[in-house]
């Protein structure tokens, strides 16, 4: 891809770069005329500041000088071997980008084997496989625990991937779907709607369907919002709908928070949750490795 | 007037005791922050935390530490070496208020959470303008009193302090151009990757002319001053000072290898920033073979020892620097600790040492004193602020280069080896020894208030008198 749509740009950089090299040689060259014999010292250049301020007119030390000419002509030669001086190109035809399709394409004749071998087989088995498991362990730790953490135990809002409850379901397409094109949770505000007594009644029929402690009056008046607002997507018996990727409520198991404040701040302000997309970053095969050991997290014991 | 038979010392004063407070201001809250990364539960609340604090540190120790330091000498040396007063007192006084209104506007705002998020421009709208207006003035009084000197020839210090400040001025004008959508929030004129290379010529240009150019400006007149030797070579002051700010316009692309900037930009950062190498030897050179004639008074003289160490420093810095721009160095280096150990060995071994020793060689004339008010104080301080630097330089070159093999090794099944978090475990003993030097130097600096003020308090403030011109070729 080139930089510019015109030409010009790429005479006008090449031009600035050049005359900038040679007069920084010139400099040098310059002040480079006069030498001192051996034995002889130098003078001071005769003026005077702050009474005592003086210079001397020594000439410029030879290896400083040498060290100077050397960075130009380094500076020349990398400008010719590689892109810099725009209109003319570089002798080595390198590219940013073309390195990285190179190292790229290498890995792939180096791993891709060994990637292949696993992706030829089943998740199940994959997740049965130790050396696999070690590979898949070792993707996750690079792109995962940022938020499931190492323990893929999860954190608030992050989905522990241990316990085999499932937003979206965990059988072995499903966790492939999910790695490939990422989720978005979403579930609506509905602190308007119901006011903030309403808000309360649903939360303790949350909790009463948790099998947690709660407000009788309150859940037996949040009962029957729950059935006409909530469980379209959460089902009526709140067991949730992974086509939809609504979370069971009964299980007392929380991705937010299952104290009543928690429960309350999801149901007022609903929640907005994304586990962006890794097919076209990590590839099929990665992700088919990745898959198996989240599989074997939770399948294994 | 009657003042104008003496050099006004009072904005001198003012900013040099400036110098001492905001040094320990700013170089307090880096110990904070490397305390932070040591125990992470130290960040507390939303505005003491680490990503609000350290832009605070910075912008402390660069511009109100650094600045405060640039503009005291700078005002000093002009006036001494042009042989005539500064050409407004009054402008120069608004420039000290101005200056100092500034710093306590960022370190309201920026605790706040109020930036542009421009590393070490982060300061909004307003603030961007309030600088305009007192940089402004200062070239004013900088220049003018250049206008007016009574010697024929400007020196060399000079032409360094007269390219600091006018570069500074066009850094700053053109990173900040942005556009204000409130009070205290603005976006930048700039996008994508221009907006980066922007920022990033800004940058490198203020580590450049600001923390470079300045600094050298002040070693060009304290250090033949304190060893009382001529300059060694004004055809090196000549080279180096053209080659230099020159060449340091273009080294910023070093800053963004490997990004979204176009090839021949990164190429011609780094070429640049190889060459850079020379020129910045040159002032290196200059200082320390000044002292050829004098190097007994290195073991007696803690000031000479605070200049010399700095030279030392600096020409360490401008090694490191153009090796880190190497592309293949830059691909282990970046991202990692050795560029803030980098960083800090230019900061505290050269920009904090050089402002250091010229305030020591300042404070006694500034307050009518023969020297000050306890030379093993200083000598005290030296060794400390040395010691303390080394800890910072090394434990944050053996954390970076942990960092940098950490994060590109791979298993034989192409993954990675170690985890983010591996490395930072593995840096955790350097942090402390990064937080154990910075608290070093942050010591020697409380020294060195205690010292100045009990300089200033055994003195009087005066204005020296200026002396008639002397005639020479």
């Amino acid at each position: 891809m080139k930089d510019f749509n015109s030409d010009f740009w790429g005479i006008y950089i090449a031009v600035i770069v050049i005359v900038s090299m040679i007069w920084l040689g010139y400099l040098v060259v310059s002040q480079s005329k006069v030498k001192l014999k051996k034995g002889e010292k130098a003078e001071v250049t005769g003026h005077k500041w702050d009474g005592d301020l003086e210079e001397y007119s020594n000439p410029l030390p030879g290896w400083w000088v040498v060290l100077f000419y050397a960075t130009i002509v380094f500076a020349v030669g990398y400008l010719v071997a590689y892109p810099g001086l725009v209109a003319f190109g570089n002798v080595w035809n390198w590219s940013s980008t073309g390195q990285h399709a190179q190292e790229v394409k290498k890995a792939d004749e180096k791993y891709g084997p060994m990637f292949a071998k696993f992706q030829a087989m089943p998740i199940e088995q994959v997740a049965q496989n130790p050396e696999a498991r070690d590979i898949g362990k070792r993707l996750f730790y690079t792109y995962c625990i940022q938020c499931h953490g190492s323990d893929a135990r999860g954190a608030k809002g992050f989905p522990n991937l241990t316990d085999n409850d499932w937003l979206y379901g965990g059988d072995p397409a499903k966790v492939v779907e999910t790695i490939n094109n990422g989720r978005h949770g979403q579930m609506p505000a509905f602190g308007a709607a119901f006011g903030e007594e309403k808000v309360r009644d649903v939360a303790n029929y949350v909790l009463k369907i948790a099998g947690k402690p709660n407000n009788e009056m309150r859940a037996e008046r949040g009962a029957e919002t729950f059935k006409q607002v909530c469980a379209a997507c959460h089902t009526a018996e709140g067991k949730g709908n992974q086509s939809l990727g609504a979370p069971n409520l009964t299980d007392n198991i929380w991705l937010y928070g299952g104290s009543e404040a928690t429960i309350v701040e999801t149901i007022t302000n609903g929640r907005d949750n994304v586990m962006p997309a890794w097919q076209a970053f990590l590839g099929d095969a990665k992700v088919h490795l990745l898959a198996a050991y989240v599989y074997g997290l939770s399948h294994d014991k | 007037m009657e003042n104008q038979a003496t050099y006004n010392y009072k904005v001198v004063r003012q900013f040099a005791i400036m110098t001492v407070v905001w040094g320990i201001v700013g170089m307090l809250v880096g110990v904070v922050i490397a305390a932070q990364m040591v125990w992470p539960q130290l960040n507390v609340g939303p505005y003491f935390h680490f990503g609000r604090l350290r832009p605070l540190h910075t912008n402390a120790v660069i511009f109100a530490f650094g600045g405060c330091g640039l503009m005291a000498t700078s005002l000093y040396v002009v006036q001494r070496t042009c042989n005539v007063r500064l050409i407004s007192d009054k402008l120069a006084a608004f420039v000290f208020w101005g200056w100092q209104a500034v710093i306590v506007l960022a370190a309201i705002t920026l605790p706040l959470g109020i930036t542009s998020g421009k590393e070490y421009a982060e300061l909004e709208w307003p603030i961007d303008l309030l600088i305009t207006v007192v940089w402004v003035a200062y070239a004013v009084v900088f220049f003018g009193t250049i206008a007016i000197r009574k010697v024929k020839h400007i020196y060399v210090a000079n032409w360094f302090y007269g390219a600091f400040i006018l570069a500074v001025a066009l850094l700053h004008i053109v990173n900040s151009m942005e556009m204000p959508v409130s009070m205290w929030k603005s976006y930048s004129a700039y996008a994508g990757a221009v907006d980066a290379m922007v920022q990033w010529w800004y940058g490198h240009n203020a580590v450049g002319f600001f923390l470079t150019a300045g600094f050298l400006g002040m070693m060009y007149y304290f250090v033949p001053k304190q060893a009382g030797r001529p300059v060694y070579s004004y055809r090196l002051s000549v080279v180096h000072f053209w080659a230099l700010i020159f060449t340091y316009m273009w080294a910023g692309p070093h800053h963004l290898h490997y990004t979204a900037l176009p090839d021949w930009t990164q190429s011609l950062g780094m070429v640049f920033s190889l060459i850079l190498l020379a020129p910045s030897w040159g002032g290196m050179i200059n200082g320390i073979m000044t002292l050829s004639g004098a190097w007994h008074k290195l073991r007696t003289d803690p000031i000479l020892k605070f200049l010399v160490t700095a030279l030392s420093f600096y020409g360490m810095s401008t090694f490191e620097g153009p090796m880190m721009s190497i592309k293949t160095v830059n691909a282990l280096s970046h991202f990692t600790d050795w560029t803030i150990g980098h960083v800090h060995s230019g900061a505290l071994g050269w920009v904090a040492m050089i402002t250091i020793g010229s305030v020591y060689y300042l404070v006694p004339r500034l307050f009518n004193r023969e020297e000050m008010y306890s030379m093993k104080l200083v000598e005290t301080h030296f060794w400390i602020a040395t010691l303390g630097t080394v800890l910072y330089i090394a434990s944050m070159w053996i954390a970076g280069v942990t960092q940098g093999l950490m994060w590109r090794a791979v298993n034989p099944d192409g993954t990675l080896t170690y985890a983010f978090i591996d490395a930072v475990k593995a840096s955790h003993p350097y942090f402390f020894i990064r937080f154990l030097g910075g608290f070093m130097f942050l010591s020697g600096m409380v020294l060195m208030l205690y010292n100045v003020i009990r300089t200033a308090v055994a003195g009087r403030p005066v204005n020296a008198e200026i002396p008639a011109v002397v005639a020479h070729a």
